[in-house]
């Protein structure tokens, strides 16, 4: 539940919602926590919304780590359930 | 993949924990709390503790939101779904959680009970929408990472009129629980046990930002150095805690710049302090009732506030006998020294909640520690 997983917006909704993707899996978060988001930005997304915005170079580490650390499909998992 | 790779080769690691095993004066010891539970699997997984010199203790510290849930207001969630009908939205890391008498959410979800696991507070304010004839609460539990989710999701019931959307409130602060424990007796001289330092934790202090924590560095002489999550970020930080305890300073630091600001996400905290007060006092498991310590929802609010519109009964809650989660939450004993521990309580048959979270200390020790960590 703590951890957060770097996506890219892929396309941004009305009432401060956007879709996100990330391996493959897309997903729609809410930005109402950032001022400002575009397609293109990497957000650090935890429990469906977007935290903070990361470089492209952090995102790709974060999600190699979590990856090798085997807590990335677990993380992949429960986004994709919870609709 | 060449980031791990940097790590598996040891390259960078190797040249920290040389640095660390240099700077470490051998005639004092360095015992250093990663408060956040993130941290605590990081520093197994990583097998982190073996990089470091003897003298270089890691102490696990509470910040494991479903850890730190006292078993009242676990019970008190099972009353909404149980005996005033609600359709419970939570996340999972809750469902198997021993509440009183090893009752738990995943049981009375079992026994008929409408208890539906969430991933995000978006899908429990789906639930409300879809279910205009019931009455949805979302049971909220968290740092200061996962309040603001539940403070928009108030906020967007409001202005969508769904009124029978309600949020029972449990969000904790991390700030006042180091105050706490540095206060308490377990941490004075001759106290069962002993920090000289803490690694802040990553997304909490991207919500809140570093300023935070100085006030309570001041107060106490300890130093904190906010960590990013990654093993080479956690014996970075490691090594800034040694250079500060060394000098005799004590002063917040951060480690983790790529995310982490002295301010903070400010649009954040905007909404949490529009939605939430603090309250008085609330009961930690292990740390006992800490001031100001946790949120509330405000009165003004109240129309979406689970506690103002259901009563609670009045219980006899209890921990399961025996299980030592509130003296590990408190950094006093290993999970290793409760005789629970692996005779009975395992991740699969968990017998207290730091066995159950995927960031509790006992998990932790399960999963990655238990054949290296002497008990």
């Amino acid at each position: 539940m703590c951890l957060a997983i770097p996506a890219e917006v892929v396309a941004l909704e009305p009432g401060d919602m956007a879709v996100v993707a990330v391996e493959g899996l897309r997903k729609r978060i809410s930005t109402a926590l950032l001022d400002t988001v575009a397609v293109g930005d990497f957000v650090l997304v935890h429990v469906g919304y977007a935290l903070h915005r990361l470089s492209p170079d952090e995102a790709e580490r974060t999600l190699a780590l979590m990856a090798e650390a085997g807590v990335l499909a677990a993380e992949l998992d429960e986004m994709q359930g919870g609709g | 993949m060449r980031y791990i790779t940097a790590f598996r080769d040891g390259t960078l690691a190797q040249g920290l924990a040389a640095r660390i095993a240099a700077e470490a004066d051998p005639a004092r010891a360095y015992h250093l709390m990663e408060f956040c539970g993130g941290h605590t699997h990081a520093i197994f997984r990583y097998g982190v503790q073996d990089l470091m010199p003897p003298n270089v203790r890691f102490v696990h510290g509470p910040g494991c939101p479903v850890c730190v849930l006292p078993v009242r207001r676990l019970d008190d969630a099972i009353e909404l779904a149980e005996r005033h009908g609600v359709i419970l939205a939570t996340y999972g890391d809750m469902m198997r959680v021993p509440g009183t008498a090893r009752h738990s959410l995943i049981r009375a979800k079992a026994a008929g009970a409408d208890i539906r696991m969430v991933y995000s507070t978006l899908d429990a304010l789906a639930i409300a929408r879809d279910n205009p004839g019931r009455e949805v609460v979302f049971f909220a539990i968290g740092f200061e990472t996962t309040t603001p989710p539940s403070a928009v999701a108030i906020l967007q019931a409001r202005a969508e009129g769904l009124r029978n959307f309600s949020v029972f409130c449990n969000h904790v602060l991390t700030p006042p629980a180091i105050d706490h424990l540095l206060s308490g007796p377990d941490f004075a001289p001759g106290g069962k046990g002993r920090i000289d330092g803490f690694l802040g934790p990553s997304h909490v202090s991207a919500v809140i930002g570093s300023a935070p924590y100085e006030a309570t560095v001041q107060r106490h002489g300890r130093p904190v150095v906010i960590a990013g999550f990654e093993p080479l970020d956690v014996m970075q930080s490691v090594l800034m805690l040694i250079r500060q305890i060394n000098a005799g300073r004590a002063e917040v630091e951060n480690e983790y710049t790529r995310v982490v600001t002295r301010h903070g996400n400010r649009k954040a905290q905007e909404l949490v302090a529009e939605v939430f007060e603090i309250r008085e006092s609330f009961e930690w498991r292990g740390l006992g009732a800490v001031p100001r310590s946790a949120l509330a929802i405000r009165p003004h609010l109240a129309a979406h506030d689970a506690e103002a519109r259901f009563a609670l009964s009045d219980k006899q809650s209890r921990e399961v006998k025996s299980c030592e989660c509130p003296a590990v939450l408190r950094g006093v004993k290993k999970p290793t020294e409760c005789r629970l521990f692996g005779n009975g309580c395992t991740p699969e048959t968990p017998m207290g909640a730091c066995m159950v979270s995927s960031e509790g200390a006992c998990a932790a020790y399960w999963s990655y520690g238990r054949m290296r960590e002497p008990a």
